[in-house]
């Protein structure tokens, strides 16, 4: 089976994140790039796993662990920048060095 | 009582004292009386103990060792130091002396206390002190006697340097101004530590090339083995053990430590300086040079001898220069050490023994002149002599025991110190087999001279501070006399001196069977 | 010699020296409250060894008493592998030892009757006696000694006792010094003797007497003894000078005339500057005997020539009459020791006892005119005879026997010393000066006769005759000082009977050695020749003196008109000794000479140590900047170094968390790359 596709659907979305995570003011929005990455290594995963036919299927199970802590750790990054945002009016990464040497 | 005998009565009356400082530390500041009662109580205990040894002492037999444990203790066996210790006849009277000093030392005490009144640290001191001084005299291995020969310096550092004469000095040649106690109690120190660097460097040479790989001073001088197999060594050892005794005694030129810490010291300190720390530099000569280094001894006894001569001439030169009191006491120390060191020069028995009855009688006269004088100073607030005049009519007792001590000092027959003096000059007349005799017997002549010198500085101390009358500024000051602490201290001091100078034997009795066998042994006979 | 050892009263002899010293301590401790304040223990104790002395005397007189009793206090070997010494206290009951108890007992008993009356209202009373009861048991110490340490422990403890009486009036300060001198020339002296008693000793191999006469009376020459005789003979002679204060040791016996009378009168007339004398007697056969320190003997005489001679001659200037005594006794000090030195054993001694006698007496009859007058010069006197007749002929009877006249116990003592001078003059070798010494020394002796008549007429023509001089009215002294005064002008006027040659001969018998032969001179029969010369000069002494003093009365006013130009200067300052003394050795020593020492000490010795001090803390400061600078620098830029980077690598930590994924994206990157690639 090709798989080309799909890899490149995985990079391309990868690299888009990347690019959020990187290039994006807002903390929502590094976040939601962040989501962004993890769904491309989900489709990775996927496409190995029904590449090598795994018994364990254990691609598709390590992406469903992935959407579990995808899921948990938005929870948590959304909770940490509303706060934020209640503490220092902005959500603007950009402004947020506090821990800067 | 053999375990009495097996090391554990030497054991206690050394270790005694040390007990007793931490138990005087122990006791908060504020009960004084507890302090005071517990120190003498221990050192009480060293001194009934050492008279119960010297009873129990076998005197035929007084040239062995006795009292040291039965077998072998071993302490450091890495360097085969063990503990071994022992009195025999040289010892034991300068044993029972550093006990009873300190228990006089104590009663002196009572209600003398130097400022900073501070009676805990004071009495620990002197404990510790004690600990050091009869620590020395019982050791027979050299690391042993090199760690009793120390711990005695530290106390005396913190007795001078804080309870020391506080007036300003000017340093001669460093022209700087500081305090007398500080310069005082720093260059007894170190002086005294450079020349005790040089006797470990000693001890050390003898341990590794001597081929016995041993410090036990007995093993060391068996049979002059260990002297043989140092060979060209042997004279630097003997050097270097003779730095580090010479400082101690003092000999000259080695003695400019002596005033300056004898006149800043307190009373007390002056006193067990004098009566007892002295003795341990003499004594050493007698227990570890001689017998180790017989060879040596002799090559050295002109030089040793001539030193002691210069020593006595010297020193009664320098007293006739001072003005203050405690000064000139401090001076006479060295001359009769010098006749001292003329005794042991001799190499014979007459003149080792002439010298540890000079030691005890110097001990007991001078430790009594340096409380006197003390007491003296105290009351006068001064020691200057020109200031001090009369003092037969403002106090007739304490001049009268200043008078019989200044007498006793210059070697009056019929009190101690005669002894040591006559029967030096004896013994210098016919030295060792092979010295010089015509050396020593100039020095014999000599030093009859220095006691002429003797009696001619004491007479004019004596004759400037209780003859004539008292000087105006003394009107009306409460000069009260000899109080009963400081003639508890002083009475036996004085019966002490008229027995000894009555009944030599109280030391001949003891040390005469340990010299004549040391000669015998070291020189042949 | 037939010997005796003389029975319990010999054994329990020991107590004679021991009383007096127990009665010194019982009263420095207990006078004071005692009933007699000190006295009576101190008078009782001198009574008691006078009963003693005369009960020996006697019983030595029926059979001649040869024991010694010791208690030995120690043991020290000998040099090398001999017999070791043995210290021993002892007690010696012979001839000689016998005498001197005599002498110092009845003396003494009547001294410290006397000194009740005289020292009466004294600042230090009980202080007084308790100081002579120790000089008194002192000199039975010394006397009693079986053995040289003995002597020299009763030597040393009369020269203490001498201090503290003459300082008695410390509070002036010529009276210590008076003291110091005296106790500071014996001392001196006191070298001889130490050395020459250690000579002896070790030479013997014992301290006591009896082994070292046997030696000598051995007879063997090439004993060690022999061998260094002459050097501890001279040695002894020394110590002996010093105590006997034989010129020029004599300069400390004037100024102690600061002490009170009865002190002059027992110490420094009859017993402690005698110990000399008796030294010189005890060890007579070593000095007499050939071969041994017989070589001495020239010395002994020559000095003792000079002293009675030179000594007598000052007395003739002194205005204070206790000088005029004291270099009295100088000169008859001298006479004794001259005899000593002819081998006139018997007769030095005799002139010891008799002199102790008049001269004591004379001393307490000065006391006694003191005691009136309250002054000690004879200017101030004069005239006395009428105030106070009973020391007036007390103090005749004293003169006429000091002036060697007949029947007083001067003139037989001293023509005994005339004749053994003579017989001597036999027996010297030419080496040793032979005739010619004896017979200088004759000529000295008589003319020195004449001297002592001289200035003893000057002395009770100026106190007793002409008019009072002095303020106040002089009275007699009480009985208790004059009653002494009296006993003594009996022995002045008795004692030299006991021993006129060839018909009494009590005191020959009674100081013959027993121990050991002595081979002394004594004379057998009275020589009328220098009998007859001997008082000849006596009285020509008394006539012009007489003359001189008495008759011409203005002459005691106008004193000056004798004033020999040369003479009497020298005469008055002591022919300058002192002050060569004082100034050419006490004060060098005790002022620049000290000085320098202490000096030398301070900053030469101490420039050593001090100066090493002084580098030390130099090189200290030294090597601490460079610790500070250079080690600690070190370590200072190891750690800004750590500090500067750290300082770089913080500039990373923007805070920034897109920075810190892209660096880690980058980072991801470069691995990769490199996995690629490699």
């Amino acid at each position: 089976m090709i798989i080309n596709q799909f890899l490149l659907l995985g990079a391309v979305l990868f690299s888009i994140g990347v690019y959020g995570v990187l290039a994006r003011r807002n903390a929502v929005l590094v976040l939601l790039s962040v989501e962004l990455m993890l769904a491309a290594v989900n489709i990775n995963l996927v496409t190995f796993d029904r590449v090598i036919q795994d018994t364990l299927a254990g691609g598709q199970v390590f992406a469903l662990f992935v959407i579990a802590v995808a899921a948990a750790e938005v929870g948590i990054g959304l909770a940490i920048v509303l706060l934020i945002y209640r503490n220092r009016r902005t959500a603007n990464v950009d402004e947020l060095d506090l821990m800067k040497l | 009582m053999s375990s009495f005998e097996n090391g554990w009565a030497l054991t206690l009356i050394v270790f005694l004292p040390l007990v007793g400082a931490a138990a005087v530390l122990a006791i908060p500041k504020a009960q004084e009386e507890a302090q005071k009662w517990t120190a003498l109580l221990f050192a009480g205990g060293s001194f009934v103990l050492s008279v119960i040894v010297a009873f129990q002492f076998d005197y035929g037999a007084a040239h062995r060792i006795q009292f040291g444990p039965d077998s072998t203790l071993t302490w450091i066996g890495a360097i085969n130091s063990n503990y071994s210790i022992g009195i025999d006849g040289i010892s034991l009277p300068l044993l029972v002396l550093s006990t009873f000093m300190t228990v006089l030392a104590i009663i002196y005490s009572w209600d003398h206390w130097p400022e900073p009144h501070n009676p805990k640290i004071f009495s620990a001191l002197i404990l510790v002190l004690a600990t050091g001084m009869n620590g020395t005299f019982v050791a027979l291995d050299l690391i042993l006697f090199f760690v009793f020969f120390e711990v005695v310096l530290l106390p005396m550092y913190f007795m001078i340097g804080i309870w020391g004469d506080r007036n300003k000095v000017i340093v001669p040649v460093l022209g700087l101004e500081t305090e007398m106690r500080l310069y005082a109690s720093i260059k007894f120190f170190l002086f005294t530590l450079f020349g005790s660097a040089f006797m470990l460097l000693g001890f050390l040479t003898l341990y590794f090339k001597s081929g016995l790989n041993t410090f036990d001073m007995q093993a060391l001088a068996e049979g002059g083995h260990a002297e043989a197999a140092l060979g060209s060594l042997a004279v630097w050892v003997f050097a270097a053990l003779f730095l580090g005794f010479a400082v101690k005694v003092p000999m000259f030129p080695l003695h400019t430590w002596l005033p300056d810490a004898h006149t800043a010291a307190p009373t007390v300190g002056s006193v067990l300086l004098a009566a007892i720390l002295l003795k341990l530099g003499t004594y050493a000569f007698i227990r570890i040079a001689i017998p180790i280094l017989p060879e040596q001894a002799q090559n050295w006894a002109p030089v040793i001898a001539i030193l002691a001569v210069v020593g006595i001439i010297y020193a009664s030169l320098a007293c006739l220069a001072q003005t203050d009191m405690k000064r000139l006491i401090a001076f006479s120390s060295v001359g009769h050490m010098g006749f001292v060191m003329l005794g042991i020069a001799t190499l014979t028995d007459i003149g080792i023994n002439a010298a540890i009855i000079g030691m005890v009688a110097h001990g007991v006269i001078t430790g009594l002149l340096f409380f006197v004088a003390g007491s003296m100073s105290h009351r006068y607030h001064t020691r200057e002599i020109s200031r001090l005049g009369g003092n037969q009519k403002l106090m007739p007792i304490m001049g009268g025991i200043l008078g019989f001590t200044a007498i006793a000092s210059l070697g009056l027959p019929g009190l101690a110190g005669f002894w040591g003096e006559f029967l030096s000059l004896l013994a210098a007349f016919n030295p060792l087999h092979g010295l010089s005799t015509t050396l020593f017997r100039t020095l014999m002549v000599i030093g009859a001279v220095g006691t002429v010198l003797a009696a001619g500085y004491l007479l004019w101390m004596l004759q400037r501070v209780n003859f004539g009358e008292p000087s105006a500024e003394w009107e009306g000051h409460d000069l009260h006399d000899v109080d009963r602490y400081e003639l508890a201290a002083w009475v036996p001091l004085v019966v002490a001196t008229v027995a000894i100078g009555i009944f030599p034997r109280i030391i001949f009795g003891a040390t005469n069977d340990a010299v004549h066998q040391l000669v015998a042994k070291v020189f042949g006979g | 010699m037939h010997t005796v050892d003389g029975g319990a009263l010999a054994r329990w002899a020991w107590l004679i020296p021991v009383v007096p010293m127990v009665a010194a301590f019982a009263i420095v401790l207990f006078g004071k409250r005692s009933p007699w304040k000190g006295w009576g223990m101190a008078w009782l104790s001198m009574a008691f060894v006078a009963v003693y002395g005369i009960a020996l005397f006697i019983a030595n007189l029926n059979e001649g008493i040869a024991y010694q009793g010791a208690v030995s206090i120690g043991d020290i070997g000998a040099a090398g592998s001999g017999p070791p010494f043995t210290l021993e206290w002892g007690w010696m009951v012979d001839g000689l030892s016998i005498m001197m108890y005599l002498v110092v007992g009845i003396v003494g008993f009547l001294v410290f009757t006397y000194a009740k009356g005289y020292m009466e209202g004294d600042i230090r009373y009980t202080w007084f006696f308790g100081s002579f009861a120790l000089f008194g048991g002192g000199m039975l110490v010394l006397v009693s000694a079986p053995n040289l340490i003995q002597l020299i422990v009763g030597w040393e403890l009369v020269g203490v006792a001498s201090y503290l009486l003459i300082g008695h009036y410390w509070e002036e300060h010529e009276n210590s010094s008076a003291a110091i001198k005296a106790f500071l020339v014996n001392k001196v002296a006191d070298v001889g003797l130490f050395v020459g008693a250690i000579i002896i000793a070790l030479s013997v191999g014992s301290f006591r007497f009896t082994d070292i006469m046997a030696v000598v009376s051995g007879g063997d020459l090439a004993s060690p003894l022999a061998h260094y005789s002459f050097w501890a003979g001279v040695a002894i002679f020394i110590g002996a000078m010093g105590k006997s204060a034989q010129f020029p040791l004599h300069v400390w016996l004037p100024d102690a005339m600061a002490g009170p009378t009865p002190v002059s009168a027992l110490m420094h007339a009859a017993t402690m500057v005698t110990a000399g004398v008796y030294l010189l007697g005890r060890l007579f056969p070593f000095y007499n005997t050939p071969g041994f320190a017989d070589d001495v003997r020239w010395i002994i005489i020559i000095i003792g020539t000079l002293t009675l001679f030179l000594t007598g001659l000052m007395a003739l200037v002194a205005d204070d009459i206790k000088k005029v005594l004291a270099y009295s006794t100088l000169s008859q000090l001298g006479y004794m020791v001259t005899a000593m030195g002819a081998g006139a054993y018997t007769a030095g001694l005799f002139h010891l006892f008799t002199h102790a006698f008049f001269k004591s007496l004379l001393f307490l009859g000065a006391g006694s005119m003191i005691h009136a007058v309250h002054s000690n010069n004879m200017s101030d006197m004069g005239g006395l005879r009428k105030y106070m007749p009973k020391t007036f002929w007390t103090f005749v009877i004293g003169s006429l026997a000091l002036s060697a006249v007949v029947p007083f116990a001067g003139f037989w003592s001293k023509d005994e010393i005339l004749a053994g001078i003579q017989h001597a003059g036999n027996n010297f070798t030419t080496a040793q000066g032979g005739a010619a010494l004896a017979n200088y020394v004759l000529v000295v002796s008589i003319l020195g006769a004449f001297v002592t008549a001289f200035y003893m007429m000057r002395a009770v023509s100026l106190s007793f005759f002409g008019e009072y001089k002095g303020h106040g009215h002089p009275h007699e002294s009480p009985n208790v000082m004059t009653y002494p005064l009296i006993a003594l002008a009996f022995f002045s006027t008795v004692a030299g009977l006991i021993n006129i040659p060839g018909i009494t001969e009590w005191f020959t018998q009674t100081v013959e050695p027993r121990f050991f032969p002595a081979g002394d001179f004594h004379p057998t029969a009275i020589n009328f020749g220098l009998a007859g010369i001997g008082t000849l000069a006596a009285l020509a002494g008394i006539v012009i003196g007489y003359y001189l003093w008495y008759a011409d009365k203005e002459t005691q006013q106008e004193r000056d008109r004798f004033r020999i130009p040369v003479l009497y200067p020298l005469l008055e300052h002591k022919y300058y000794i002192d002050d060569f003394y004082m100034g050419g050795i006490v004060r060098p020593i005790r002022g620049p000479v000290a000085r320098a020492v202490d000096w030398f000490n301070g900053y030469v010795i101490d420039l050593v140590v001090n100066g090493a001090g002084y580098v030390a803390t130099r090189v200290a400061r030294l090597v601490y900047w460079f610790d500070q600078r250079g080690v600690d620098g070190a370590f200072n830029a190891s750690a800004a170094a750590a500090g500067g980077s750290g300082g770089m690598l913080r500039l990373l930590q923007t805070g920034r968390i897109q920075q810190y994924v892209f660096l880690i994206v980058a980072g991801v990157v470069v691995l990769v790359a490199g996995f690629i690639v490699f």
